[in-house]
């Protein structure tokens, strides 16, 4: 079809292009990416079903305002290459959130289509264009402006670090991230699995950094191995943001939670992906042996999907997700929920642990469940589970991850209380520029909102940026004079 | 990386190493430790600052070879490096004068209690210490525990030195003596730190553990690391490893360091044949 001359009734017409992926009986057996990406025709196709709105709604849905009208045009005329460039100019990391954006909630929701046909496939079109542009090794460097001799001190490599780093050093500061860890880029890293989200990739954008002029420095917790005074104080910089994500796991407070065989989500991913226990004894870290085990995954987001799916490709033969609400209310990835049900992950909705139990020498051999009903919705909109009396039954499991989200990260609060933070830990910014209460620090990401999503800290790093770009260059308004 | 200045045995299997870290050296608190990985296939481990040299920029680690990784880190000279070190973790022992304290050390534990034990001196107490370990050849730090105490004092479980049986027999013999003690420092194999709480419950003396969970981040991230002190779950890299010895559920810890012994047993026998097809040893 030639792009000019397709009708709306023609495009109409067109089936939403469905993303090939590894067959679910082989894919549990490896942890290679499920999904393996558009060939170009599928999405000339798939960017031919948008009828290009007069107000595309799309872009209102979207975090950071993609111009998505005018990407997808561009892959619907063949230009893969003007398309990545296009998607760049609002999101800096197209290919991680082409693979992870919850856009069913996001862009893909508000899309005109939505209501009466299927929305157009603007997170598979997004991957596309920015995996080809790297496949066809097309990526170019963004030209950095002359250096103003200001520096800024990035703390954390997640999303919201690195777009900040990323914004920063073009602009012409000398940026320098600091991460606690021995490897970079925060949950891209050690807590979403590679068969969601290739390692490759995250590594591809912390190179294209480096050759950018940003300096990384591992091994450096701030609040620990250095405070955000000495920063300023004595390694000069002239503003910081702070980019640490979420903290310490939540556990359940119920009876057991210490047997052997209890993880919290963190630990089981951070062993699995930073560590590599998958590889043991080639890598030295162990992690449960899962093969031929029943595993239960207590929560029902992202990082729970995550966490089940890794116990079934690490050979377990019972995997369950339990949850406390239905389906509906699930807040992972609807994708990552259907990937999940293929694979053959057990689903024990409206069920509530109330104890884990365990044998003499203490290891779990079981988790005591209650059903529940839905009732009324409660204060997030969603309807609160109630306990059904007297419908306790217990589960034989051999291993329990606990997946029920994360604290805040402490460290920074007890080192410079004259940040201000919230009730829950979590730190206070003037949303228009992430500024936080002491002067010249700035902060984004899953410290400030709490557990969230890579797109809104993605977005928040690059608004701290030209907020601090402002700032150091004296041309802000005045807006965070706190 | 980081380079190892020097690196030589105290005893058969304990080594005490010195590397080059200096923002640690200039930071790092008695009580506070670091986490280390060896090579690039290496596992995390928390191992304690048992000195430093702001000057130099060095921190000195006393470790005991276990499994794998310790055995590996031991068989690592002078001028070579290991991949990352991060630190220091953990809140810093609470150390003020607190009159007369007594630290008390088995095994490794008495490097571990070595910083601490100075800073307790430095604070102006009356600091007797008590050192076990299981014969006269695994006895370390001798001059140094004395160097900071007033009274100093070893005991081997099979009087080869110093006094003839456990530490805990030890501090009986003090507390019985009628001495006034304030406050017990005790690092050592989980039975051991139990035993010596059991000993000093009866009397209410003020009593300190440095507990020895499995770790993996130790930043406070992963959630590992959980101990249960007076019924609740505390975690050891942020809000220890020093916790209050009569509320420590000891029982809970030791069959948590027990999760993943086939698999220690596994890479330990990896290292060793790898080690003897070396000529190593
Ligand atoms: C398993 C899992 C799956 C997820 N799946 C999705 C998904 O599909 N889609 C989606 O949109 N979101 C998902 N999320 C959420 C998303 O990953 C986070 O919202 C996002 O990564 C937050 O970014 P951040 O930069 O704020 O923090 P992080 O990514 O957490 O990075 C923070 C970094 O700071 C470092 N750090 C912490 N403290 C210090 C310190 N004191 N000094 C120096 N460095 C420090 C940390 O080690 C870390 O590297 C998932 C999260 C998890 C855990
Ligand atoms: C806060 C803290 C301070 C410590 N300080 C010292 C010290 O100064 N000197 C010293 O010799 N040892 C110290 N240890 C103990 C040391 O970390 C372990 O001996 C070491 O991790 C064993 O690893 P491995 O591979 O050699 O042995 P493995 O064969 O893997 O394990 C032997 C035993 O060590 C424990 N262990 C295993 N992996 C870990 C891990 N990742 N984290 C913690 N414990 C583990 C387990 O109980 C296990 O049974 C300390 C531990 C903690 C928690
Ligand atoms: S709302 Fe849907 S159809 Fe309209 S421009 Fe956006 S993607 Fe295309
Ligand atoms: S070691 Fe991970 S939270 Fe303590």
């Amino acid at each position: 079809m030639n792009e000019k001359t397709i009708t709306t009734k023609e495009r109409l017409a067109i089936p939403r292009q469905v993303m090939p992926a590894q067959d679910p009986e082989v894919r549990i057996h490896n942890f290679n990416e499920v999904h393996l990406g558009y060939s170009p025709e599928a999405a000339i196709l798939e960017a031919q079903r948008c009828i290009q709105c007069k107000d595309p709604v799309c872009i209102k849905g979207c975090p950071v305002n993609i111009k998505i009208d005018e990407f997808i045009k561009l892959i619907a005329h063949g230009d893969f290459l003007g398309a990545a460039r296009k998607i760049k100019e609002d999101n800096v990391l197209p290919a991680i959130c082409g693979r992870v954006c919850p856009q069913e909630d996001q862009c893909e929701k508000t899309c005109v289509l939505t209501k009466k046909y299927t929305p157009v496939a603007i997170g598979n079109l997004e991957r596309f264009a920015a995996d080809y542009e790297r496949e066809t090794g097309n990526v170019e460097l963004p030209r950095v402006k002359p250096p103003t001799g200001k520096k800024v001190a990035v703390i954390g490599s997640g999303p919201a670090g690195l777009s900040c780093a990323n914004d920063l050093i073009q602009l012409g500061h000398a940026v320098t991230v600091f991460e606690a860890l021995h490897e970079l880029g925060g949950v891209l890293m050690y807590g979403i699995p590679e068969f969601r989200l290739p390692k490759e990739i995250v590594r591809t954008e912390l190179e294209g950094l480096k050759k950018l002029g940003v300096q990384f420095v591992t091994n450096s917790v701030v609040g620990r191995s250095l405070t955000v005074d000495e920063l300023f104080e004595e390694e000069g910089f002239d503003a910081v943001f702070i980019g640490v994500g979420a903290g310490l796991p939540w556990f359940m407070g119920i009876t057991g939670e210490n047997l052997l065989g209890v993880y919290s989500a963190n630990e089981f991913l951070t062993r699995v992906n930073l560590m590599k226990s998958y590889d043991f004894p080639k890598h030295d870290t162990p992690v449960f042996n899962c093969k031929g085990k029943s595993v239960a995954v207590f929560g029902g987001g992202n990082t729970a999907m995550d966490a089940v799916r890794t116990a079934k490709r690490l050979g377990a033969e019972h995997a369950y997700i339990v949850y406390r609400r239905s389906m509906a209310e699930m807040p992972a990835r609807e994708e990552e929920i259907h990937h999940a049900e293929k694979e053959g992950i057990e689903f024990l909705l409206l069920m509530n642990p109330v104890e884990f139990i365990g044998n003499d020498e203490q290891w779990l051999t079981g988790v005591k469940l209650l059903r529940m009903e839905l009732g009324e919705p409660d204060d997030s909109g969603r309807r609160k589970p109630v306990p059904i009396p007297g419908s306790e039954f217990v589960l034989p499991i051999d291993m329990a991850i606990v997946s029920i989200g994360n604290g805040s990260n402490p460290l920074i609060k007890q080192t410079t209380p004259e940040i201000e933070v919230s009730r829950r830990d979590t730190i206070v910014v003037d949303i228009n520029t992430m500024a936080t209460s002491k002067e010249n620090v700035y902060a984004g990401g899953d410290i400030v909102t709490g557990g969230a999503t890579v797109i809104l800290a993605m977005g928040a790093g690059r608004t701290a940026a030209k907020a601090i770009h402002e700032k150091l260059m004296g041309t802000d308004r005045g807006f965070n004079e706190w | 990386m980081y380079k190892i200045v020097s690196a030589i045995f105290l005893a058969e299997n304990i080594k005490k190493i010195e590397i080059e870290a200096p923002r640690i050296a200039k930071k790092r608190k008695a009580g506070q430790f670091v986490m280390i990985r060896v090579g690039e296939s290496g596992e995390r481990v928390p191992l304690t600052i048992a000195g430093s040299d702001p000057e130099k920029g060095t921190i000195t680690i006393i470790v005991q070879g276990m499994g794998k990784t310790t055995r590996e880190l031991n068989s690592r000279e002078a001028g070579e490096t290991i991949n990352d070190i991060v630190g220091p973790l953990g809140t810093p022992s609470h150390v003020e004068n607190f009159g007369t304290a007594v630290s008390i050390g088995g095994g490794v534990g008495t490097a571990i209690a070595y910083p601490t034990a100075a800073a307790l001196k430095e604070a102006g107490n009356y600091v007797i210490t008590i050192n076990g370990a299981r014969s006269k050849e695994l006895v370390i730090l001798e001059n140094e525990m004395k160097a900071v105490s007033d009274e100093a004092y070893i005991t081997t479980d099979d009087g080869s030195c110093g006094f003839h049986g456990f530490v805990t027999q030890k501090l009986q013999e003090l507390i019985d003596s009628g001495r006034k003690i304030d406050y017990v420092l005790a690092i050592g194999p989980i039975p051991m730190m139990k035993a010596v709480a059991e000993v000093t419950r009866p009397y209410g003396i003020r009593t300190v553990v440095s507990l020895n969970p499995i770790m993996v981040d130790g930043t406070g991230m992963c959630g590992g690391c959980r101990v249960t002190v007076g019924g609740e779950t505390k975690f050891a890299c942020v809000d220890g490893p020093e916790f209050d010895a009569h509320l420590v559920d000891y029982k809970n810890l030791s069959d948590r360091n027990k999760l993943y012994l086939p698999e220690e047993q596994q890479s330990s026998e990896g290292f060793t044949h790898r080690c003897r097809l070396a000529g190593k040893a």
